[in-house]
């Protein structure tokens, strides 16, 4: 076999990749870059083309046009076997007719690296499941299962790793205790990793870079926190945290800024914030950049301001309190609000939103229920 | 034995213990069965046991003997039919093989490749039992038409050299296993394709991600976990072949020279009237058979299935 395996991760080029099934195309003018360890996660809700995504990249699917490369060698036509990738399965895939050392150590057999179970047993310490290592896979927990996929995978320091929801079946807990694991373990071996995850607060808290997959193509990739504080399609702002979003005609055009009017209040962007600068817009805001005031604040023209309106439901949650304000003529707006103990808001007040200016941001789209 | 083998399970059962008062149901349930185990597999067994230990009797009138405990039948048995003995587990190994090379790319076809067709899926078992709804003994009998001495195969294959003028196919060592091959493959098939029906893809996928070409994974993923079906297919065509006696017979395709146990059990049964050496051979069958079984199961580490 002539792949050659590194101990450092490799880049991961897809270029121009298109994947038909029949009936309907999963993916369409797919193009990815990730770097050499990096931790990188595809996230999407189900049916948006992250696990085609994953299997073209394990060579489980062909693409119907578009080359994939990693470590700059072109694998497109490469089998399974002969990619220097592993995959950690959602549903683990551990063999049932072995133990769980040999499990981990099937990968290294095929490759006939010398000492198969001494490695195995390493993987299985860096796991911490040493002790289990003479179990059949079926006498584990669900977590444990995943454990020893990810040690059977790790063991070959594959030059990119492939996860494809590996914590999905896993209670709350031992989710967020795995995916502190996994992420040291990724800066530990300092492989390529690359995730894919419906759960958006998974991929923000372990990936250097998440991509969000929307209907087979990449509708915005960048560093958590840049998706999170200046999403650019609706689709984004909606499906990474909350927003609220206000839609209406450029009123208004600076140097610096454009506004909106909606329902006669004006709403101000700044322009190297806003995606689009002329016709109709979306512009939103976080709910927990958003303040409420019992009284009417002074205007200012670093604030965006709008109210009054009704309280219509206070939620609590411990850390913040969550209101949900009916303004007339524009909907319902959600603020999030810290919880330091000094509320006074009652349901069905009257009260007044205000943000700042350069927490707003606007969007390249329109939601699919607003007309051009 | 054979049915929880045909399930292909491999699957421990963990009942819970049952309470006192259930216990009670549960022999009750289990009567009725008890009775007719006793009645039709225990009685008929002591009683083959019994006829095979049976001597002559005294009148020397043929066909009648009386209760002795002459363990020489079964050295006489041996003595005398060992080549029968020895001709039916080599047809048997031999058909059994051959069916599991017939059956298995088949039960993998049907199994694994047509689950995205289940329309064809379901043809392609009807089909594979499509044969039983034919008798047995006429299927057998075509057979023999079919590869009679006049039929065009044998004279194509005349005409081609490949067998001799006076060469014919009924009545030879390939028309019997032919034929026990033929009319087993479904009792190979079935249990195959239940156990590759259940086969999880995923972990294929998993051995060639795992650097494992395709050969490799067929070796060290699909065969090991397909073994229980394997056992139970092997078990149900190779006990039933040993102790055949359609194909072999020279009414059918073979001749007096692939004569197989249940061909002499027969004959001593029926037309000599020698019922101690029917017997006799019967229960060394049964023996023989069970021990085989017995280390064939060991060895394979399948003792689940007993």
């Amino acid at each position: 076999m002539a792949t050659e395996f590194v101990a450092r991760g490799s880049d991961l080029d897809l270029v121009g990749i298109r994947k038909d099934f029949p009936g309907f195309t999963a993916l369409d003018h797919l193009d990815l870059h990730i770097p050499a360890g990096e931790f990188f996660a595809l996230l999407g809700p189900s049916g948006c083309g992250k696990t085609t995504t994953l299997r073209l990249v394990a060579g489980l699917e062909e693409p119907t046009t578009g080359k994939i490369l990693i470590g700059g060698k072109d694998v497109t036509a490469s089998k399974p076997h002969e990619r220097p990738v592993n995959t950690v399965f959602q549903s683990y895939a551990l063999f049932p007719h072995m133990s769980v050392l040999e499990n981990v150590a099937f990968g290294l057999r095929q490759r006939k690296v010398d000492e198969p179970l001494k490695r195995a047993e390493e993987a299985l310490a860096l796991v911490q499941l040493g002790h289990l290592s003479q179990r059949r896979p079926q006498q584990l927990s669900g977590g444990q299962q995943q454990r020893v996929a990810l040690a059977r995978a790790l063991v070959n320091r594959p030059s990119l790793l492939l996860l494809d929801e590996p914590l999905g079946a896993l209670d709350l807990k031992l989710r967020r205790e795995m995916q502190i694991e996994l992420k040291a373990i990724q800066m530990e071996v300092g492989l390529t990793f690359l995730h894919v995850t419906h759960d958006q607060e998974e991929a923000m808290d372990m990936a250097d870079t998440v991509a969000v997959m929307n209907k087979g193509h990449i509708e915005q990739m960048g560093a958590p926190e840049a998706l999170y504080d200046r999403p650019h399609t609706v689709f984004v702002a909606k499906f990474l945290g909350q927003s609220n979003l206000f839609i209406g005609n450029v009123s208004e055009s600076s140097a610096n800024s454009i506004s909106i009017e909606v329902a006669g209040y004006k709403i101000s962007v700044p322009k190297d914030r806003a995606e689009k600068h002329t016709g109709k817009v979306a512009i939103g805001v976080r709910p927990e950049k958003a303040d409420l005031h019992q009284q009417k604040p002074a205007p200012s023209s670093s604030e965006n301001l709008i109210g009054p309106g009704e309280v219509l439901d206070i939620r609590f949650t411990g850390v913040s309190n969550q209101f949900l304000v009916e303004i007339p003529n524009i909907g319902l707006v959600t603020v999030f609000e810290q919880n330091e103990g000094n509320s006074t808001v009652a349901l069905g007040d009257q009260v007044y939103v205000s943000w700042k200016v350069e927490h707003t941001f606007g969007l390249a789209d329109l939601p699919d229920s607003v007309e051009e | 034995m054979a049915f929880a083998a045909f399930s292909g399970s491999s699957e421990k059962s963990s009942y819970k213990v049952p309470r006192k008062n259930s216990t009670k149901v549960a022999l009750a349930l289990l009567l009725p069965g008890m009775i007719y185990l006793a009645l039709f597999f225990i009685t008929p067994l002591a009683s083959l046991v019994a006829t095979s230990l049976e001597v002559p009797d005294a009148s020397g009138e043929i066909g009648r003997y009386q209760y002795g405990f002459e363990i020489g039948n079964y050295w006489y048995v041996i003595q005398t039919y060992w080549p029968h003995i020895a001709r039916s587990f080599v047809y048997a190994l031999a058909a059994t093989i051959l069916s599991l090379l017939i059956s298995y790319p088949l039960a993998y076809f049907i199994g694994v490749r047509a689950r995205k067709w289940p329309l064809i899926q379901k043809l392609a078992l009807a089909l594979v039992i499509a044969p039983f709804f034919i008798s047995f003994l006429l299927r057998t009998f075509a057979w023999k038409q079919i590869f009679s001495n006049e039929s065009w195969i044998v004279t194509t294959l005349q005409s081609m050299h490949i067998l001799a003028p006076d060469q014919y196919l009924v009545g030879t060592d390939f028309m019997v296993i032919f034929g026990l091959t033929y009319n087993f493959i479904p009792f190979m098939t079935l249990p195959l394709y239940t156990s590759l029906e259940r086969l999880d893809l995923r972990l294929l996928e998993a051995g060639g991600d795992l650097y494992a070409t395709p050969a490799k994974v067929f070796r060290k993923v699909t065969l090991p976990i397909t073994m229980p079906g394997i056992i139970s297919g092997t078990l149900m065509t190779f006990i039933p072949i040993a102790g055949d006696y359609i194909n072999a017979s020279r009414d059918f395709l073979g001749s007096s020279g692939t004569q197989m146990i249940g061909n002499v059990v027969e004959t001593n049964f029926l037309r000599i009237n020698d019922y101690p050496s029917a017997s006799a051979l019967s229960v060394l069958l049964m023996a023989a058979i069970l021990g085989l079984v017995v280390f064939y199961v060991r060895r394979s580490g399948t003792e689940d299935l007993l």
